[in-house]
């Protein structure tokens, strides 16, 4: 079946808005606030799409995903076509069509975002994903004969199992290392079940083990073993370094010691890692949030799913805190408009200053000052300065901190000959990712520093195929 | 799963546990620790490893009883398995050739300064061990603290064994006597704060092992962060040693606060109801 409505009437379709928890409702709960379409919903979407000549979503997509192709799929009915559509080129579409930023992406790319609003890419990648899970056909692609070859993956974040699946495909043994008691990096320590359900990141590791994937958690490459052991004893041929940028920054200002204050590392990895919202059935605290006031500082995804999360475990209050205006916020669209409507309290061009607490070392406030827009900066936005005699405080019991992440630094510092740059990354090469060891490659975060989900999944296909030729010719 | 293959109890509340870990006992140095979870709703503490056997395979460590997850690990034994083991984590201890030096164990502390002691030994330095203990019945590991050094002084505050008085009394003595180039200080914190202040005047190097409140222990979370100098270090990458006279032990002793109504009632309910969750997590090992 083929899409039979003209053009001019496709534009004239309003986009379908993704059913959701009553923001009520679930500004108090870690159930996922989206429900996903229904079967109705995603029929007449899919009808939206204009079946451009030459697609600039797939352009904008970091993968390639070929939307038109699986749109045409989901309009002839076939959803599990559509589903082996995504896979080509996106192993964890559950995921991704959870929590990419589509708005910069696919959905950025979209003609029709030009004059209405774009193709609801990302909810429909969702609802093919998940229908394909649901109907426990997930396809597992053939695999090659065996190589021989051995290829050690380091971290499991998205980038690491991206490269896993596709090395493991092509015949290779691959084996993951990873530092946590749990698989998925960020997914699984980071980004919370209200935005991304564990059990999603858990299905989509276990098609990756029926793969063949081997996966050994409890080692820190750098600490249990290094790098050179891997490729000297263990036997390793390539090594793949995937391990995020998971070095929480503060922010250097007097009274980062009082007890409330978290890095959004901390927090966020007591709740989601440890799931300590569900003390004591769970043995892991976390300072009880309950009728406290809460103060996040930072504006990205991390700092979003922070505040929410300091709502859910009951906080009186939760404000963001953002020296910058809304406009210059780097979050999700999606997740901004979610804060809002849960009742989180947004307080822009507002820079902490100090934390202030009590003689006996605990949290009572955050001392911030007003900011003003000045002339653009190197990033080209305008560069907020502090209004002179403006500061005031805000009442907090908990305040968290959001302000960015680093280099995860242990394998870097103990592998002299790994080249890094400035901020302690790993330099790899851009096509290749080949890093200054022989046999080493890199990609994701550890990288770029802190990016997105789907770049680094990006990444990590990068190197497998780098990895793949890299182990067939054993030529460097 | 990490098998436990040995366990035995070194004294009230102590219990010292070999446990199956071949990558962590490959790897361990001295002053290293690891993170344990022993089982799936468990939380992440760290426990530092007292001796690697590299042949069995085994590391060995030292447990006090002091809140839910260490009375939970201690009612487990032989043939029980931990859930997740990772390690060796933290910087391993500065061994080097100082001259004279004292060793000094507050209670559990004992066992983590046991391997730092027979390597400070091993390098050619003269080592002077100091035990404190509250009485008799709390000095534990007190035949491996002798073996590790040349000289073995035990102290209690009622006078039960050994002599009566601090460890910082002895220590001030054999400064006095004889001159003393390192100290190694590890136990409570006010001991560990009253040798940094007993060292001071005459800037003997001294270290201290900070025991602040870990997650990850790889540098990921930030929350065992504590203040060395003007700076913040955190304790799982920069340490778990640091130059005891540049520690604000003040921020520690609040930051290991932080979780005390939790921790009480974590361990309120674990008497209450911990034969029952003993029983799970004995069953979950069994189980595989
Ligand atoms: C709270 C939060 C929310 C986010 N929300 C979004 C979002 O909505 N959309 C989006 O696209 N992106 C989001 N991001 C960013 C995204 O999650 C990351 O860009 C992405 O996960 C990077 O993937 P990675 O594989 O490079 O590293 P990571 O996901 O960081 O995984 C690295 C893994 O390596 C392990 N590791 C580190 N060192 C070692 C070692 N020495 N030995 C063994 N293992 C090691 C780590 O434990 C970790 O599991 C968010 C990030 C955070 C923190
Ligand atoms: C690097 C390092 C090495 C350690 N090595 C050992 C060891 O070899 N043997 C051993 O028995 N213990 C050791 N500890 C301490 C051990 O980790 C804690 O005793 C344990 O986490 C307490 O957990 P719990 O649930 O039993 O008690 P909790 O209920 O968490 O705590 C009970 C009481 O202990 C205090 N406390 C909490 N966390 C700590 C902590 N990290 N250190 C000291 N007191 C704390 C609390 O304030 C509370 O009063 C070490 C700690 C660190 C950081
Ligand atoms: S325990 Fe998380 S950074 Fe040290």
């Amino acid at each position: 079946m083929a899409n039979t409505i003209p053009n001019k009437e496709r534009m004239k379709m309003p986009r379908q808005p993704m059913p959701e928890r009553h923001a009520h409702a679930r500004a108090r709960s870690f159930e996922e606030v989206n429900l996903g379409y229904d079967l109705d919903l995603v029929a007449l979407e899919a009808l939206r799409c204009l079946a451009c000549a030459k697609p600039a979503c797939t352009s904008g997509c970091p993968v390639g995903v070929k939307v038109k192709d699986f749109v045409d799929l989901i309009i002839a009915g076939d959803y599990l076509g559509a589903a082996a559509k995504i896979r080509e080129d996106n192993a964890l579409p559950a995921i991704t069509g959870r929590v990419c930023p589509q708005e910069d992406q696919c959905e950025g790319g979209c003609i029709m975002s030009k004059r209405a609003d774009s193709l609801a890419i990302g909810h429909l990648e969702r609802f093919i994903a998940d229908y394909e899970r649901a109907s426990g056909k997930v396809g597992i692609p053939t695999i090659a004969p065996r190589t021989g070859k051995k290829v050690a993956i380091v971290g499991s974040g998205p980038a690491g199992l991206s490269a896993a699946g596709d090395l493991v495909q092509k015949g290779h043994q691959v084996r993951v290392f990873e530092a946590l008691h749990e698989l998925g990096g960020v997914l699984v320590y980071g980004i919370p079940e209200f935005r991304l359900p564990k059990e999603i990141v858990k299905q989509d590791i276990d098609v990756l083990r029926a793969m063949g994937v081997e996966f050994e958690t409890n080692v820190v490459v750098g600490k249990s073993v290094t790098l050179d052991e891997l490729m000297g004893e263990e036997g390793y041929d390539a090594v793949f370094v995937a391990t995020g940028a998971g070095l929480p920054q503060f922010l250097s200002i007097p009274g980062e010691s009082l007890n409330g204050v978290y890095s959004a590392n901390e927090f966020l990895t007591r709740i989601n890692l440890m799931r300590a919202y569900r003390f004591p059935e769970y043995d892991e605290p976390v300072y009880d949030c309950r009728d406290k006031d809460v103060v996040v500082v930072g504006a990205g995804n991390t700092a979003m799913d922070s505040v929410r999360t300091a709502l859910r475990l009951g906080a009186r209050s939760a404000t963001l805190v953002y020296r910058r205006g809304e406009e210059e916020m780097p979050a999700r669209k999606e997740e901004i408009k979610h804060a809002k409507e849960e009742g989180v309290i947004f307080r822009m061009l507002t820079n902490p200053v100090e934390m202030v607490g009590t003689e006996k070392g605990w949290l009572t406030g955050v001392r911030c000052v007003d900011m003003e827009l000045g002339e653009p900066d190197e990033s080209g936005r305008r560069k907020p300065i502090p209004v002179a005699g403006s500061e005031f405080v805000i009442d907090a019991s908990v305040a968290i901190i959001a302000a960015g992440t680093g280099a995860n630094p242990l394998v870097q510092s103990t592998t002299p000959d790994l080249a890094t740059n400035k901020k302690n990354y790993i330099v790899a090469d851009p096509e290749s990712l080949r890093t200054s060891k022989r046999g080493v490659f890199a990609g994701g975060d550890i990288v770029t520093g802190g990016a997105t989900v789907i770049l680094a999944m990006g990444a990590g296909r990068k190197a497998a195929k780098s990895i793949h030729e890299y182990v067939t010719t054993m030529t460097w | 799963m990490f098998p436990i293959v040995e366990a035995r109890v070194l004294g009230p509340n102590v219990k010292e546990f070999e446990i199956a870990a071949p990558r962590v006992a490959r790897k361990h140095q001295a002053g290293q620790f690891i993170i344990l979870r022993i089982y799936d709703r468990g939380e992440r503490i760290p426990l530092t490893i007292k001796s690697a056997d590299r042949e069995r395979g085994t590391i060995t460590i030292v447990v006090q009883a002091i809140g839910k997850t260490t009375s939970l690990l201690n009612e487990l034994g032989k043939g029980d398995s931990i859930l997740d083991v990772v390690g060796p984590l933290g910087k391993p201890s500065e061994i080097e050739k100082f001259g004279t030096v004292v060793v000094i164990g507050g209670g559990v502390g004992t066992a983590i300064a046991l391997p730092t002691a027979a390597a400070l030994r091993d390098a050619g330095n003269h080592v002077i061990a100091i035990l404190g203990a509250r009485n008799k019945g709390l000095v534990i590991l007190e035949n491996d603290i002798r073996a590790a050094s040349h000289e073995t002084f035990i102290m209690t505050d009622d006078g039960s064994y050994g002599e009566k008085g601090l460890v910082t009394d002895k220590l001030r003595e054999l400064i006095a006597s004889r001159g003393v180039d390192f100290v190694l200080a590890i136990g409570p914190i006010p001991m560990m704060r009253a040798v940094a202040e007993c060292t001071r005047p005459q800037s003997i190097r001294t270290v201290v092992s900070l025991n602040s409140i870990m997650v990850d222990g790889t540098g990921m979370c930030g929350g065992c962060r504590v203040m060395i100098g003007n700076s913040s270090k955190f304790a799982c990458v920069d340490g778990p040693e640091f130059d005891a006279h540049e520690v604000d032990f003040k921020v520690l002793m609040q930051r290991n606060e932080m979780y005390k109504e939790s921790e009480q009632k974590a361990m309120a309910d674990f008497r209450l109801n911990g034969g029952e969750e003993v029983k799970r997590v004995r069953g979950a090992c069994a189980n595989g």
